[in-house]
């Protein structure tokens, strides 16, 4: 019979390593997507945002936009981009190395990680917020400072909009839940262990 | 429960089923709607009037299923429409100069393609008769194109990539040509003179006697070179002829590979003179009863120019006459009184001469030219030696079709059809075998008249190993009645007809109001990939990256000497730098690239009074030199409407005095 204690450290390091694995493979995907229908557009204009770059027709989006003298989209969040790939490999080995870790650092240590897909979230908002307020107002068309749709639709002059999350960011996502996962299964699994032992002072004692 | 579960959904998709096969049955058992009815009866539309719109009629936003590219005659330009619809889709510039194109009007990689760089005086227009695809294994490949210009002896080169010249070359030899012809792995292309001229080039004073003499006629094979894109003159060359007019080629394919065959007409010699009251050429030319088809084995000819068997004769390789004969590269055939046109038959089997003055399309079996020149089968030699296989001998057939026949085309059921220029008609007639059975062999199917004075016919992919039926266009000469006159000078009439059934139909009308087309071919559309922009920063003549392109944040202005280099971008709605400031004097070098790299997002560049107009697609990168010599504030500006902000886009070039 295998002991319980065994079980419990293998298990602590291979879910979060899933987790920074999951995280990793987002590296090279698209986290959000914008998709700009016009009538002389016929397929649609497609913006992809990665971590680290902006792909798609983001060089026509970025023509389209002096018009409004808005900034161009390749030149938005510089320091994110750079930072991204350590960034997301120290995330992931912290969330690994706190798998072999106790008491509070266990869940310290994977915070980033759990919190990641948030702060994307948020500093994605923050940067259309300050496309849509930081125009020039020297551009030959003039549009009242506005707040990009971040998710659904939305309209800007004869453009329809539609913005979604892709497929980096329910990777990230996913490493999230499978670390809150692990979190809350070792709770389970310590609950069991500490009833099939005996007694908290038991295993405290050791 | 959850069997009654299964069950109902059974029966709701039993339903939908029954619903969406009512509804198909309802669309289908449909007759016209009322307004539809009246329309067609308002117009007066015949059934086959009415099945001959819808066939060609191709949607908004839909694309036809064939290219055809035809010649744009004296235009100097080659014309490309959509079949069925005959919507014409590109006019591309070749040997004119095309302004929208930027093509001859200030670029300097148009007008280095136009030889006006090197040639003096500049030749500002072609006469465009024959487009040739190239081909793979006798197929087309639809990836270049090649046409001559009768009156300056030239051949160009057009890349399909993006529809644009890339090469003109010139025949320092010939005097006129008639047509461009490619082999079946596009190994050569081959040039035919049509007037004889004095040989070497030169003077000669016009007599008969120095005509047969020092006059001679010349067949080019123009070496190309795929991996360069490029026809290669070193490795070309030429075979001397006889001072008959050489006429319409066609390249062996198949069984017949490694020989191409020609006509000719004026085996008379005549040279007119009709002012001192000789005959003139057209009746001195058609004296005689015969002409001769000429064989040649360019394979045999390759091997001949590889083992040094030539004359170098202004910087072309030349087979003389005398070593051809000697090397059983050349023979004549006897063929009907000035025959025209030339075809070769899918498999290779068969050569097709229209008779022009005989109503005969007359037809020659490979094998029997083979067997012929095996067995010596001669009837003669001819006034400069060469071997004149027996007419019996080597005619499979002769198929009288009607009067004027000159071009065939073939289609994938053994049929042939025929250009009957003086019945203005299209003959339609079946092949031998293999192609039929004897008893259906040789046999005139169906004649449709046309309107009028039908030239070149051209059916899909007619003249490859493999062609595909369906449509055949007839480009005629004539329209006389069939449109609304436009003055003196009436376009010409290309006439869409259905061959897929056993009887031909004809389904449209096309005017063309831009030059006497000649020759055309219809290709599959899938066959030919061309790009959507260029790659960035691409120059359209190496079609390699240009070595003066720039990006955004690298334009600048460089002045070095009298020289002033400007490197400048082209953007939606703007040009960087946009305003240049010179001295009279200098030469300025507009280096331009259009750095967008979306489809359709085109810019031009045009400066006031300096005869210059560049059009700049997405990822083009082109150069402008000019002497600034009138001092003055010259606007330069867009002339391809780009976006809402298109005449905003501009600047000055300032020439201080």
């Amino acid at each position: 019979m295998r002991s319980p204690k065994v079980r419990a450290g293998r298990g602590a390091v291979g879910m979060p390593l899933l987790a920074a694995v999951l995280l990793a493979a987002s590296l090279v995907l698209p986290y959000w997507q914008l998709t700009l229908y016009a009538p002389q557009y016929p397929g649609g204009l497609r913006v992809f945002v990665h971590l680290t770059h902006v792909a798609g027709d983001a060089q026509e989006v970025t023509t389209l936009n002096h018009y409004i003298g808005m900034k161009p989209l390749e030149e938005a969040a510089p320091v994110e981009r750079a930072v991204a790939v350590p960034v997301v490999l120290v995330f992931g080995a912290l969330a690994v190395l706190s798998g072999t870790l106790r008491g509070p650092w266990r869940w310290l240590l994977r915070l980033p990680l759990v919190l990641f897909p948030l702060g994307f979230f948020a500093d994605l908002a923050a940067w259309l917020w300050y496309y849509g307020h930081s125009m020039d107002p020297a551009a030959p068309i003039r549009l009242e400072p506005f707040m990009p749709a971040i998710l659904g639709r939305g309209v800007i002059a004869q453009f329809r909009t539609v913005a979604s999350f892709h497929v980096g960011f329910y990777l990230a996502l996913a490493a999230s839940l499978v670390a809150l996962y692990d979190l809350w299964r070792n709770r389970v699994q310590q609950e069991r262990v500490r009833v099939r032992i005996g007694g908290p002072a038991e295993v405290a004692a050791r | 429960m959850r069997w009654s579960r299964l069950a109902s959904l059974v029966v709701v998709m039993l339903a939908l089923v029954l619903a969406g096969a009512l509804a198909g049955q309802a669309q289908r058992s449909t007759t016209l709607p009322q307004d539809v009815q009246s329309l067609i009866e308002a117009k007066g539309l015949t059934p086959d009037q009415v099945r001959a719109a819808i066939q060609t009629y191709v949607p908004p936003g839909k694309y036809d299923e064939y290219l055809m590219f035809s010649s744009g005659g004296q235009g100097g330009q080659v014309l490309v429409f959509g079949v069925p619809s005959m919507r014409l889709l590109r006019v591309i510039g070749v040997f004119a100069p095309e302004p929208w194109q930027g093509y001859g009007v200030g670029s300097e990689e148009t007008e280095t393609i136009l030889n006006w760089r090197t040639k003096d005086p500049r030749l500002a227009w072609g006469d465009t008769h024959h487009p040739a695809l190239s081909e793979t294994n006798g197929e087309y490949d639809g990836k270049w194109l090649f046409i001559n210009d009768k009156a300056g002896s030239r051949i160009a080169v057009i890349d399909l990539r993006d529809f644009a010249t890339k090469q003109i070359v010139q025949n320092p030899n010939a005097v006129s040509n008639h047509g461009a012809v490619v082999s079946p792995n596009t190994e050569y292309v081959l040039e035919v003179t049509q007037y004889a001229g004095p040989f070497p080039f030169r003077y000669v004073p016009l007599t008969q006697e120095n005509y047969n003499r020092h006059f001679r006629g010349l067949a080019t094979f123009w070496k190309f070179d795929r991996g360069k894109g490029r026809i290669d003159v070193s490795k070309s060359f030429q075979i001397e002829l006889p001072p008959y007019w050489q006429d319409l080629a066609d390249f062996g394919k198949l069984e017949s590979y490694g020989w191409a065959f020609w006509n000719s007409f004026n085996s008379e010699r005549a040279i007119g003179g009709t002012l001192e009251k000789k005959p003139p050429v057209e009746v001195g030319a058609s004296a005689r009863d015969m002409d001769y088809l000429h064989i040649v084995n360019w394979k045999r000819a390759e091997e001949l120019v590889a083992q040094g068997k030539y004359t170098v004769i202004n910087g072309m390789k030349v087979i003389r006459l005398k070593d051809a004969v000697e090397a059983g590269i050349l023979y004549l055939a006897p063929e009907p009184k000035s025959p025209h046109g030339l075809d070769v038959a899918p498999r290779g089997d068969y050569i097709v001469v229209g008779g022009k003055l005989d109503p005969n399309a007359t037809v020659y079996s490979f094998r029997k030219i083979q067997e012929a020149i095996r067995s010596k089968a001669f009837s003669g030699r001819d006034d400069y030696g060469i071997p004149i296989l027996k007419f019996d001998a080597v005619v499979a057939a002769q198929v009288k079709l009607g009067l004027g026949p000159l071009h065939t085309m073939f289609d994938d059921k053994g049929n042939a059809y025929t250009s009957l220029f003086l019945d203005s008609a299209v003959a339609k007639w079946t092949l031998g075998p293999p192609y039929n059975p004897p008893e259906r062999a040789w046999k005139l199917v169906q004649k449709l008249p046309v309107q009028y004075n039908i030239g070149h016919l051209t059916a899909v992919e007619g003249d490859t190993t493999k062609p595909g039926g369906k449509y055949l266009v007839a480009l005629n000469k004539w329209s006389v009645d069939q449109y609304r006159n436009v003055g003196p000078l009436l376009p010409q009439n290309f006439q869409l007809v259905d061959i897929s059934g056993e009887e031909m139909k004809l389904l449209s009308n096309t005017p063309v109001g831009i030059g006497e087309p000649h020759l055309a071919q219809i290709v599959r559309m899938d066959r030919v990939k061309s790009w959507e922009v260029y790659p960035a920063g691409t120059n359209p003549l190496t079609m390699r990256p240009d070595p003066n392109a720039v990006k955004a944040g690298q334009q600048r202005i460089v002045r070095e000497g009298r020289t002033v280099r400007v490197y400048m971008t082209a953007m939606r709605s703007h040009y960087v730098p946009d305003r240049v400031r010179v001295k009279r004097g200098d030469t300025v070098i507009f280096h331009i690239t259009n750095i967008e790299r979306t489809k359709d997002a085109i810019h031009g560049f045009a400066i006031d009074r300096h005869n210059v107009n560049l059009s700049l697609e997405p990822g083009k990168t082109e150069t402008v030199v000019l002497r600034a010599e009138r001092p003055g504030v010259y606007p330069f500006y867009c002339t391809e409407f780009c976006s809402a902000l298109h005449l905003e886009m501009m600047g000055y070039l300032e020439i201080e005095p």
